[in-house]
């Protein structure tokens, strides 16, 4: 690492920061003082990491997650940990323990989520690039309602070695930026294999975004354009779509069946594991002390309802009963037959077109504290889920404004077609800014 | 099956014996260093970790299943085992549950009734040890626990057997014939504390079915599954019922008692690991070789060495005994015979005596001793003597003398008759030699036994034997002695 | 659809807990989540197949472990090297 620092003051009026680092060392590379910002469920060495969790308040990583290894690598400078929804369970940041996140489009509107804190710090201008992490559409959400751009890559393109699991056969850690090229850089320096993730793949990512899309096939489904979606979105979408066929892009119709059970299966998948995977934060290793005048069981349940928000709690027990003796069958077992037939629906799509592309979200931001029902949240996921149950890559890019606020662009890729789906964007992005 | 018939069957854990922890890099030599010195962010289930598998733990996983005659399955995967407990870090066991690397397989051991009896294996898996949890305070002070993780991501093979014993002793005899096959193999150090441990179920015919956890000795297993059908038949005999319940082995007390916790109900909710990939190692299976095993090798020493199947056993039955045999012989193989009588029925006793292990007797010493006997310097008995004064030099950390020059040191040289070569001069006395001289004494000295002789008293010649025997401290040759007390008592009465 | 003693007994087999006054409202609106989960009743078709990644190992080597002090830096409580937990029954 190079002996260079960038200052790193910033007024934080959306509260997108959970930790700054003021004075960020950098060196050389393709990211040389460029400060980048890193959601707070990436571990970073010597760096707090709390994944927006009382549980995790004060606790300091030993090690840096792979990606954070090749962004210091890079000569980026890490300026901040940025605010999140709890273990990344939320569609609005607004279930950080540290308070919600803002929308700089409408600081009374919610960012979207759970990558709210980073898209936040890259749409307020605070930072470049953001590394966020998308289980169900928490990279593209919060870029769709904040703005900007955000890549899911394919699953496995990038190690998750580091990454604090919420839902391991769901998520990827993904790039957002202000444009496409931004995304791309970053997407170059965090992809490629890592031993340590058994998951991951030897794909790496060198890609310069093309803005040439003359006869790419791109396939509407018509689920994305149905009953739950706002119309007002829906028409903004389709217009931007138009655009693409105006740079030599043909539409097809299309329908992925599999929609009417996707959304179910998601939330039991993710459930089931984030149930597992958080059953270790018990106050021992790490975390606020558990009481050990208490018996084991009692201090153990102590720490985690004290410490664990509503909707943590909620979703750990759905994962708990979805994984219960008797109950296995019904729902884990059901849901990863569910999981497949949504691949299959879009393997066969994929046959015949390169890209499908709809809106990212149903609507436009929510005004904070609107959705107060957890089912009527999860519902709020339904366009982005389909893209990690089946793995492939997926890019939200602004197109547009309902009411004064953005909306986001999602186009879909083949696995390992990460750059289809930038060069797409790309060419939207040039055709349209 | 007859009514009142034990059943007992055995799932056995053992480390295997890899350099590194199953799913990560730290070193698995732990025992003696201090806690916690041996462990990683992955061993110690920091978030964001990921396990990724120690391929020779795969290997040596089947090499045990193929000596164990099981079928390696064609697809098998990692799963989640949940459950709270401080000394799991991640709360979770990756372990293998539906998906086993192995099933269906057996091991053959000496039954009750003698001759041979197949045990079966319902299956062969991987999986991963805890950590280490140390009991600490009292009453007074509050009690709390101490975690080590040095223990934690030691690869475990896991080998369930069906319930195909019948007692105590069989289950030992498959533990030992299980230990044996798995240091034969090479991957795993039985002598290792705790690389070992053992749960027990236990039926009487008809009846309920008890789960005895926490055996970690060989010796425990027997003391725990006598205890444990005690306690069934007692309570069977009162005509009360077994219930169905588990129960851990208190090893000081020999007893086994209930566990009142509520891990009997546990739901561990498994599921396949998603950070591992599914193995795919049918394919592995013809090419491993396997080494010579326990049944083998106890064939070749038959025929090979002539040894009898019981001492054959009990040489082939532990892998350094069966070495230092081999070893022992090595140099000399006419010692076969006397190696096969001598380590068996007297080297392994001593041995035992001293709580000493094969290992500290150096096998040329013992070569060098089994000449001296064959070449008639000494007798049996002063056989044993030189023995135990090198396993005691051993022992108190002397320096460890040659055979030959304790042998000296002691006066030790059997003593015997001056043979008489050609004619004797004319005239002359022969020899009082010692042995003649002592049996002089004896005779003087029990003029009691010399009658009980006379007078048809079978034991009195024997005693006899026995004073001059002593007298001579061992060094005269006992065929000698009878012959030439015989003698002795023939002239007096004429 | 669970009762709210099932839901307490479920908040305690994932020990999260449950506060008596969320209980009502919890139980509801987790019932409302199991009955939209009963669509994947209606899912049909073959068991997973086969994951293309398959026996992703490494070799048996030893790698550096963490120093002592870097094990025990971030728990509450620690005592001679050990990491203090409350007592197991």
């Amino acid at each position: 690492m190079g002996d260079n620092e960038i200052c790193f003051e910033t007024d934080d009026r959306y509260n997108a920061f959970l930790t700054t680092c003021k004075k960020a060392p950098h060196g050389p590379g393709a990211l040389a003082g460029i400060g980048v910002a890193v959601k707070d469920n990436i571990s970073t060495k010597g760096i707090e990491t709390t994944c927006a969790s009382k549980i995790l308040k004060g606790y300091i990583p030993p090690y840096d997650a792979h990606v954070v290894e090749l962004l210091r690598n890079s000569g980026a400078a890490i300026v901040g940990k940025t605010n999140m929804d709890e273990f990344g369970m939320g569609t609005t940041t607004e279930n950080s323990a540290f308070g919600p996140t803002l929308n700089p489009c409408d600081t009374g509107r919610v960012p979207g989520g759970s990558s709210g804190g980073s898209a936040a710090a890259v749409a307020g201008g605070m930072v470049r690039m953001a590394l966020g992490t998308d289980t169900g559409g928490s990279i593209r959400c919060p870029a769709a309602f904040c703005g900007i751009v955000g890549l899911k890559p394919t699953y496995g393109r990038v190690s998750r070695y580091g990454l604090v699991a919420y839902a391991n056969s769901l998520e990827q850690i993904g790039p957002m930026g202000r444009t496409v090229s931004d995304v791309s850089d970053l997407m170059q320096v965090i992809a490629g294999y890592d031993r340590r993730d058994s998951t991951s793949y030897d794909r790496p990512y060198t890609h310069i975004p093309c803005a040439d899309i003359n006869g790419l096939r791109i396939g509407i489904p018509r689920q994305y354009f149905g009953g739950g979606v706002d119309p007002e979105v829906a028409a903004v979408v389709t217009r931007a779509i138009g655009r693409l066929e105006g740079l030599g892009a043909t539409t097809v119709s299309c329908s992925i069946p599999s929609m009417e059970y996707a959304l179910a299966a998601y939330y039991v998948i993710c459930t089931s594991e984030a149930s597992s995977n958080l059953a270790r934060f018990d106050g021992v290793r790490y975390g606020p002390a558990a009481d050990s005048k208490k018996p084991w069981h009692e201090a153990y349940q102590e720490v985690r309802r004290a410490n664990f928000g509503t909707e943590v709690r909620r979703r750990i027990m759905l994962g708990t009963f979805a994984l219960s003796s008797g109950y296995y069958g019904k729902y884990y077992a059901k849901a990863q037959v569910a999981r497949m037939n949504v691949k299959q629906d879009f393997a066969r799509i994929f046959a015949d077109v390169d890209v499908i592309a709809g809106p990212t979200m149903p609507t436009i931001a929510f005004k904070l504290g609107e959705k107060s029902d957890p089912l009527s949240m999860y519902l709020s996921d339904i366009l982005t889920v389909p893209v990690n149950l089946a793995g492939i890559p997926a890019i939200s890019v602004p197109c547009g404004k309902v009411n004064g606020m953005p909306v986001g662009l999602q186009v879909m890729g083949r696995p390992w077609e990460d750059e289809r789906v930038i060069d797409v964007a790309f060419a939207y992005e040039q055709e349209c800014v | 099956m007859a009514e009142g018939q034990v059943i007992v069957g055995l799932e056995v854990h053992c480390q295997l014996d890899t350099k590194s922890k199953l799913f990560c890099g730290c070193s698995t030599d732990y025992r003696n260093d201090g806690p916690n010195t041996h462990v990683c962010p992955v061993c110690l289930g920091l978030p964001g970790t990921m396990p990724l598998l120690n391929r020779c733990s795969i290997e040596y996983a089947m090499k045990v299943a193929k000596a164990l005659n099981c079928t390696v399955l064609a697809e098998s995967e990692f799963s989640r085992k949940n459950y709270f407990y401080p000394d799991l870090d991640k709360a979770y066991q990756i372990t293998q549950y539906d998906k086993p690397l192995a099933e269906g397989g057996y091991l053959e051991i000496e039954s009750d009734e003698g001759g041979e009896k197949r045990i079966r294996i319902t299956r062969v898996h991987v999986e991963e040890d805890p950590g280490r949890l140390v009991h600490m305070g009292n009453a007074e002070r509050g009690r709390y626990s101490l975690v080590d993780y040095n223990r934690a991501g030691i690869p475990l093979i896991e080998i369930v057997s069906e319930p195909d014993m019948r007692s105590p002793r069989e289950a030992r005899k498959f533990l030992n014939k299980l230990r044996a096959t798995l240091e034969y193999l090479n991957v795993f150090d039985s002598e290792k504390e705790g690389s070992l441990r053992v749960d027990a179920n236990i039926s009487i015919q008809g009846n309920e079915r008890v789960e005895v956890k926490n055996i970690t000795s060989y010796k425990g297993v027997e003391k725990a599954l006598t205890f444990e059908i005690t306690r069934q038949k007692h309570l069977l005999r009162r005509g009360q019922k077994v219930e169905r319940e588990t129960r851990h082995f208190l090893e000081a007390r020999g007893v086994t008692q209930s566990s009142r916790s509520k891990e009997q109900e546990h739901d561990y909710r498994y599921f396949p690991e998603p950070d591992l990939r599914p193995l795919n190692v049918q394919s592995w299976v013809k090419g491993i070789v396997l080494p010579e095993l326990p049944d083998a090798r106890r064939e070749r020493f038959i025929t090979q060495y002539g040894c009898s199947l019981n001492h054959a056993r009990t040489l082939t039955g532990d892998l350094r005994l069966a070495n230092f045999y081999e070893e022992v012989v090595r140099p000399d193989m006419a010692l076969a015979a006397l190696a096969d009588t001598w380590i068996s029925d007297t080297l392994i006793g001593e041995l035992n005596y001293r709580d000493m292990s094969i290992d500290m007797v150096e096998p040329a010493s013992f070569t060098g001793l089994l000449g001296l006997l064959r070449g008639g310097l000494i007798t049996d008995t002063s056989g044993i003597e030189v023995l135990r004064v090198m396993l005691d030099q051993h022992l108190k950390g002397q320096p460890c003398e040659k055979p030959l020059a304790i042998v000296d040191r002691l006066d030790l040289r059997k003593v015997t008759v001056a043979e008489t070569t050609g004619t004797q001069s004319e005239g002359s006395v022969p020899d009082l030699n010692p042995v003649i001289q002592s049996i002089h004494e004896v005779l003087a000295m029990q003029p009691g036994a010399v009658e009980d002789f006379r007078n048809g008293k079978k034991g009195a010649f024997n005693f006899l034997v026995g004073q001059v025997m002593k007298k001579t401290r061992g060094c005269a040759d006992p065929a000698e002695v009878n012959r030439l007390l015989a003698e002795e008592l023939k002239k007096k009465e004429e | 659809m669970a009762t709210e003693s099932e839901v307490t007994h479920i908040a305690e087999l994932a020990d999260v807990g449950i506060d008596r006054e969320e209980l009502g409202i919890f139980t509801h609106q987790f019932n409302a989540i199991l009955e939209y989960f009963d669509v994947l009743d209606r899912v049909s078709g073959d068991t997973a197949a086969m994951s293309d990644l398959c026996n992703v190992m490494r070799e048996d080597e030893v790698e550096p472990s963490l120093p002592q002090e870097e094990v025990l830096r971030n728990a509450a409580a620690t005592e001679d090297g050990f990491i203090k937990a409350p007592r197991v029954m």
